[in-house]
């Protein structure tokens, strides 16, 4: 006697919800992240003005000066949403906190030499007021943009830079055995010394800018891509070299995370510069205004960062960030 | 339309994990021949059938290691060609 085992296909009625049938037919399973991210935010009867803003539809288009024929032609290309995000997020979180706990329980900053120990305190531990300030800047684009990629996308970024301003505030915290002396002065010096007003006062600037797209180019696009490579690789591995190899344990979060972000702000600028002539302009006239003003704010930092060669590091990572920009089609005229 | 004779095929799992693979596969294969199979989603071409690094890391938005893909392949035909950028089925 044989046993036939025949397997018995069943064909499902849809693959996926309507919305997502619509938009990328009904041929194959949809995936998690478009089932998650697209059409969720509503774009009708907004019978009401919100009280904080009688210009406005609760959600609306007109927010911004870019204009795009459908918002959602943006998609995260690391496909994020709550499930996938929280995942890998919880995984790194792992690496991280087994990394400080290293360098607590080994007390290795004892062997870092005091005057490095020092620089750190000057330059890595106030770049917490700068996490902080992105965190507020994303949630702002949470709240103002259009489109549930774009919230999903803001509101993620937002509580990454709550994170790094954590692991920032615990590095201070490591430097001085639990004391909070070198966060009080870091905070000190973000309010009074000379060298971080600049950035102060233009980070201050963007809390209260009224386009949410314009936000979304300065920090996220821009200063990040000033203050990362140059603090977060650049800065760093120069403290590495110089005896503080703890740094780089606990800042390599920072690196990874970064070129996460290239990845989507390279697909976001592509997509919005491709849609029309006049979002290309618009676009580039940001890029080019807060390039330079936000180049300029970081000189004195880089400055007490890197000495004679400051200027010259901030020249070169604003290179490269134009030239990373200009192939997704931003062009700047110089 | 194939040459059954020297046709290959690469048979993944059905699962969140392959699905940029098999995008991958739809993309740089043009003639590749999928079909969604109870469990398991079987792709076949005429010649050579290439899985490329850069495609998948596209798809998957991080860095994608080729070795990668043998967590979810279940069966293939074909002599392999492997090394970092890419994973290629062909016969000899």
């Amino acid at each position: 006697m044989s046993i036939e085992i025949s397997s018995k296909v069943i064909k499902p009625v849809r693959m996926s919800y309507g919305n997502i049938e619509e938009r990328f037919g009904g041929k194959r399973p949809a995936s998690r992240y478009q089932e998650a991210v697209y059409d969720v935010q509503p774009t009708a009867n907004f019978q009401f003005k919100p009280l904080w803003d009688k210009d406005h539809d609760i959600y609306d288009k007109s927010r911004t000066a870019i204009v795009m024929e459908d918002w959602y032609s943006f998609a995260d290309p690391r496909q994020y949403y709550y499930g996938s995000y929280t995942i890998i997020r919880a995984k790194q979180q792992d690496i991280v906190e087994h990394n400080f706990g290293f360098v607590d329980k080994n007390d290795l900053f004892d062997g870092v030499p005091e005057q490095i120990k020092q620089v750190i305190k000057d330059i890595l531990v106030p770049l917490r007021h700068v996490e902080w300030g992105a965190n507020m800047n994303n949630c702002q684009i949470t709240d103002e943009c259009y489109g549930s990629n774009f919230s999903t996308l803001a509101m993620l970024n937002t509580m990454d830079r709550l994170g790094m301003a954590q692991y920032i505030t615990r590095i201070g915290l490591l430097l001085e055995g639990n004391e909070a002396t070198a966060l009080d002065k870091a905070k000190a010096d973000w309010m009074d010394a000379e060298q971080w007003q600049g950035l102060r006062h233009a980070i201050e600037d963007m809390f209260v800018l009224d386009d949410w797209f314009e936000l979304m180019v300065a920090q996220n696009i821009i200063l990040d891509g000033l203050i990362f490579p140059l603090f977060f690789d650049r800065f760093r591995a120069k403290l590495a070299s110089e005896g503080a190899t703890p740094v780089l344990m606990l800042t390599e979060f920072m690196g990874d995370w970064y070129k996460e972000t290239v990845r989507w702000t390279n697909a976001l600028a592509k997509v919005t510069v491709n849609e029309s002539d006049e979002n290309k302009q618009t676009i580039s006239l940001w890029v080019d205004k807060w390039g330079s003003r936000l180049a300029t704010a970081i000189e004195p930092i880089a400055i007490k960062a890197f000495g004679d060669q400051g200027i010259n590091e901030v020249n070169e990572v604003k290179e490269e960030l134009l030239a990373r920009l200009a192939k997704q089609g931003v062009t700047i005229k110089n | 339309m194939s040459n059954k004779k020297n046709t290959v095929f690469l048979i993944v799992q059905d699962n969140e994990d392959a699905r940029p693979i098999i995008e991958a596969v739809e993309q740089d294969n043009p003639d590749a021949n999928i079909q969604y199979q109870p469990g398991m989603v079987r792709m076949e071409v005429a010649g050579r059938l290439v899985v490329n690094r850069e495609t998948v890391e596209d798809k998957v938005g991080r860095e994608w290691d080729v070795q990668e893909l043998h967590l979810n392949l279940i069966s293939l035909t074909g002599n392999v060609d492997e090394d970092e950028d890419k994973f290629e089925i062909s016969w000899h």
